[in-house]
């Protein structure tokens, strides 16, 4: 018997949590990768995001103007190019000129990098929430009635089921990468030692380029995932996600991608579980608060155990 | 041209941003030669080797590989060419199994290796079982040999070694350089940085002495080994 | 006429906000120059500063606490001692880590005071913020201060109210002006005092050459904090200072770490880091350049709209604001590149020490 514990937990709090998790996810494994490789912190992460985002709104427009009714899914497959090329050209003009100074100038303009996208999308689509999918989000029948024979009931909208699908192929895309390529172990050499990595031979600058394909691809998912889950975009979508992301990543270990996935679904789940009424009446943690959950693991991490969960880089 | 000169650094004046550590450096490697250069801490030996590389600043001088000049070439451009480096310390990757290390030292090779690899866990028969082992849980001796054999799958025309027996146990000392001998003998000439001044010098063709950045002394492996000054200097206390 | 007062209270408030953005620098160049922390939360500070004044000075209201209506300078003094507190905390935690963890952590930490102010409605109005806030010299107009001491010794309430409606209405700006100014001059020599004192010695020593000092026994995390904590003072103050100029505060819009935060930080790199004359250049300089790029983008849109019809001016105007911090953004990038020690670089340079070899 589906006690109605389990149906309200299961259903409004955990499959949520979950799908945040595979958002938060995404976006770290973006983070993680520069933390790694490039060593700095990019805070223009969340506008990588929010830019997928926003051009797969707007390909999708086009694409109705002659007629054509795309899925968001595929109108991010041309926002995710853009993407990559953005964060390709970002790095050739305002973050190799440091790359050998020290850390602190990369972060500085990684910080003014947040500002400028931010302030381009404001002029071209100005500031205010656009609706990205229009309408209330049904839970998806077959689920729905192919679990109730079953006795218990999930209700999961195909918006969920696409993200949490997506995050699973990717993943096993982004796995087969870094197992099984060239360019992948590249990757994973050059996290491990990069001073190693050049006197090696391997050729760092592909590699930091590999690193932001990789990563803007990441980040063009998630973005386009969360636009699909709140079904609203707005400016400030991409900040709102970065700190915790980038507490997933320093919860899973600077540099471990997995890592990144694992510490993304826990910070998405805590997130979502805060807000249930564990105790009684209401939530434990306010709503209002819910965005200092994950600062507040990150900073645990970061006084007890900075090397992260499956122990990355300390720096 | 002289074919028989394989690796030259002449003049050479190099340090890092302001601080200059070489003063006038000038060494050779001719074909077939396992060349030592010993030293006292701090004389600035592992940065001849960086300089080799590309990996600091050269003030002044050249330097050639094959007779042609490698000063100021990026450290990829400089491996690909043909010298193969093995560093003192971090000089696996520990996240990395041996097999991918291999794979990682041959990143600039382009054709089918199976041959390579296999040639290789022959000269190395410790890790042929080891192959998908973590370089990280390597003991240090075993990590030393993945590093060898890393710089070697590049079908290298000079070995360039950093302190290959820092602290390592006397069994694997003489394993090493046992094994620097045998790939000698197989055609590639090597240049050891060597604090065991007296056993690299013992299998060594010549030696350099290094002091305060500058040359000081040279001549034959056996020669250095019994002269006075240098066995006063460096031989004494040391293996 | 008219004119020449419409420029003239435009200077006023040019120093006005061009101080408080001068004492913000200054504060953040406690942390910074001499320091070397990177405070990504600088707008929080303020923020702690501006609603602490703002709940010890206003009137009684029905919608959050306070009605202590206690004098100016106790709010002015309690601001920098609630920043002070938090730094504290903060600084405790947070001090020990690298650059860009600490930026992490302090822009975290603005977040979580952004959500505090934002979600305790009780005490703070919540989203909508607090209103009238008692300015310094202006509050002298109000009735609240004139019918108590010590105004009502020199005449009595009635006689307040006239003699207010006879000056000019703006006869208390550049009172207000040359009141930070003075501050920023005080807290400037303060700060200079202290960088030659002993206390400022070995912050030098422990930013060029932290290993050293450390081996030399000097206990560097303390030195840290107390940096950490000084500069948070100062941006406390000025936090205070600007809740009185705007007179209105609520916790998302006035404390926008995007626009706060980052404009000091270009203010601290464009004028010389480590520099106190760069910070108050920088900080004049820059606010100078904000505010009259509102004027020209304004004056750009105009024209533009005279010469194509087609331009939607209020759309334009809108995102005017957009385009600026998008220059400033690229002046930024362009600076950091070209000019890293900005106009005043200090004579040894604050972005200086080890470079970590980089990928490529």
């Amino acid at each position: 018997m589906w006690e109605s514990f389990w149906f309200e937990f299961i259903n409004f709090y955990f499959i949520p949590g979950l799908v945040l998790g595979c958002i938060y996810a995404l976006g770290a494994i973006g983070i993680t990768l520069t933390f790694g490789i490039l060593r700095f912190a990019n805070f223009a992460h969340g506008e990588i995001m929010m830019t997928s985002s926003y051009l797969t709104w707007e390909f999708v427009l086009v694409a109705s103007s002659f007629g054509l009714i795309l899925h968001p899914i595929i109108g991010a497959i041309p926002a995710s190019i853009c993407a990559i090329i953005l964060a390709l050209i970002v790095d050739r003009l305002f973050y190799k000129p440091f790359r050998n100074s020290p850390t602190i100038m990369i972060v500085i303009a990684s910080f003014g990098m947040m500002l400028i996208i931010r302030s381009m999308v404001q002029v071209i689509w100005g500031p205010n929430q656009i609706t990205f999918v229009k309408g209330i989000a049904k839970p998806n029948s077959i689920i729905k009635d192919f679990t109730s024979s079953i006795d218990i009931m999930l209700l999961i909208p195909n918006k969920h089921i696409f993200i949490l699908l997506g995050t699973i192929i990717i993943m096993l895309i982004f796995n087969y990468l870094l197992s099984s390529t060239k360019i992948g172990k590249g990757m994973r050499a050059v996290s491990d030692n990069p001073n190693l990595a050049e006197v090696s031979g391997i050729n760092v600058e592909n590699i930091v380029k590999a690193t932001w394909v990789v990563g803007g691809f990441c980040a063009a998912a998630a973005g386009v995932f969360l636009a699909m889950d709140t079904q609203f975009i707005e400016s400030t979508m991409g900040f709102r996600m970065l700190l915790p992301m980038f507490a997933a990543a320093i919860l899973g270990g600077i540099g471990r991608p997995f890592g990144a996935v694992a510490g993304g679904l826990i910070i998405g789940l805590a997130e979502e579980l805060s807000a249930y009424p564990w105790l009684g009446d209401g939530p434990v943690i306010s709503p209002g608060y819910k965005s200092g959950v994950a600062f507040s693991i990150m900073v645990v991490m970061l006084i007890f155990r900075p090397s992260g969960l499956f122990r990355g880089r300390v720096f | 041209m002289n074919s028989d000169k394989i690796l030259s650094i002449s003049n050479l004046i190099a340090g890092y941003g302001e601080t200059e550590i070489l003063h006038n450096v000038s060494i050779e490697v001719h074909k077939n030669e396992i060349v030592s250069i010993i030293g006292p801490n701090g004389a600035g030996k592992s940065t001849i080797l960086k300089a080799i590389l590309g990996t600091l600043d050269i003030k002044s001088g050249e330097i050639f590989l094959l007779e042609k000049k490698i000063t100021g070439i990026k450290p990829s451009d400089i491996v690909r060419k043909g010298v193969g480096y093995v560093p003192q310390t971090d000089n696996v990757f520990v996240s990395l199994s041996v097999h991918e290390n291999l794979e990682m030292g041959a990143w600039t090779i382009e054709t089918n290796l199976k041959e390579k690899f296999e040639e290789l866990y022959n000269l190395f028969p410790d890790l042929k079982d080891k192959r998908n082992q973590l370089a990280g849980q390597l003991s240090g001796g075993q990590r030393q040999m993945v590093a060898m054999a890393k710089a070697l799958i590049l079908n290298a025309e000079v070995l360039l070694l950093d302190e290959p027996t820092a602290g390592l146990s006397p069994k694997y000392r003489g394993e090493i350089f046992a094994t620097i001998q045998r790939i000698n003998k197989s055609g590639l000439p090597v240049l050891m940085v060597e604090q065991n001044a007296k056993q690299a010098l013992q299998i060594s063709h010549r030696g350099y002495v290094l002091v305060d950045g500058s040359n000081r002394y040279t001549g034959t492996g056996q020669d250095l080994s019994s002269d006075p000054d240098v066995a006063r200097m460096f031989l004494g206390s040391r293996g | 006429m008219e004119i020449f007062l419409g420029y003239f209270l435009y200077a006023m408030s040019l120093l006005t906000v061009g101080g408080i953005y001068a004492l913000l620098a200054l504060g953040l160049n406690v942390q910074w120059g001499f320091a070397g922390l990177f405070n990504a939360g600088v707008a929080g500070f303020a923020a702690i500063g501006a609603y602490t004044y703002a709940l010890l000075t206003t009137a009684k209201s029905q919608f959050h606490f306070g009605g202590l209506e206690l004098p100016l300078i106790v709010g002015d003094i309690t601001a920098m001692i609630f920043a002070g507190i938090v730094a504290t905390i903060i600084g405790i935690i947070c001090i020990r880590l690298r650059a860009d963890y600490l930026a992490i952590a302090t822009i975290g930490i603005a977040e979580i005071i952004k959500l505090i102010l934002k979600n305790e409605t009780d005490i703070t109005n919540g989203p909508r913020g607090i209103n009238k806030i008692p300015r310094t010299w202006e509050h002298f107009t109000e009735e609240r201060f004139y019918s108590n001491f010590p105004m009502n010794f020199i005449s009595n309430p009635k006689g307040w109210e006239v003699f207010f409606d006879s000056i000019p209405k703006w006869w208390w700006q550049p009172f207000f002006a040359c009141t930070i100014l003075i501050v920023v001059i005080i807290i400037y020599f303060l700060l200079e005092k202290l960088r030659v004192s002993p206390w400022g010695r070995m912050m030098t020593a422990i930013r060029e050459n932290e290993k050293a000092a450390a081996a030399a026994g000097k206990n560097v995390t303390k030195r840290r904090i107390e940096a950490f904590i000084l500069g948070a003072v100062i941006m406390g103050l000025a936090g205070a200072f600007l809740g009185q100029h705007l007179r209105l505060i609520e916790p998302t819009q006035t404390f926008d770490p995007s626009k706060m935060t980052f404009l000091v930080w270009v203010m601290l790199i464009a004028g010389g880091s480590g520099n106190n004359k760069g910070a108050i250049l920088g900080a004049f300089l820059i606010w100078f350049v904000w505010s009259s790029s509102e004027l020209v983008t304004n004056g750009v849109i105009e024209i533009l709209a005279t010469m194509f019809d087609s331009v939607d001016i209020s759309i334009l105007k809108n995102r005017a604001g957009f385009i600026r911090m998008l220059f400033i953004g690229l002046l930024l990038q362009f600076i950091l590149q070209r000019f890293p020690k900005g106009i005043l670089p200090e004579k040894r340079p604050a972005i200086s020490g080890k470079s970590q070899k980089y990928a490529g």
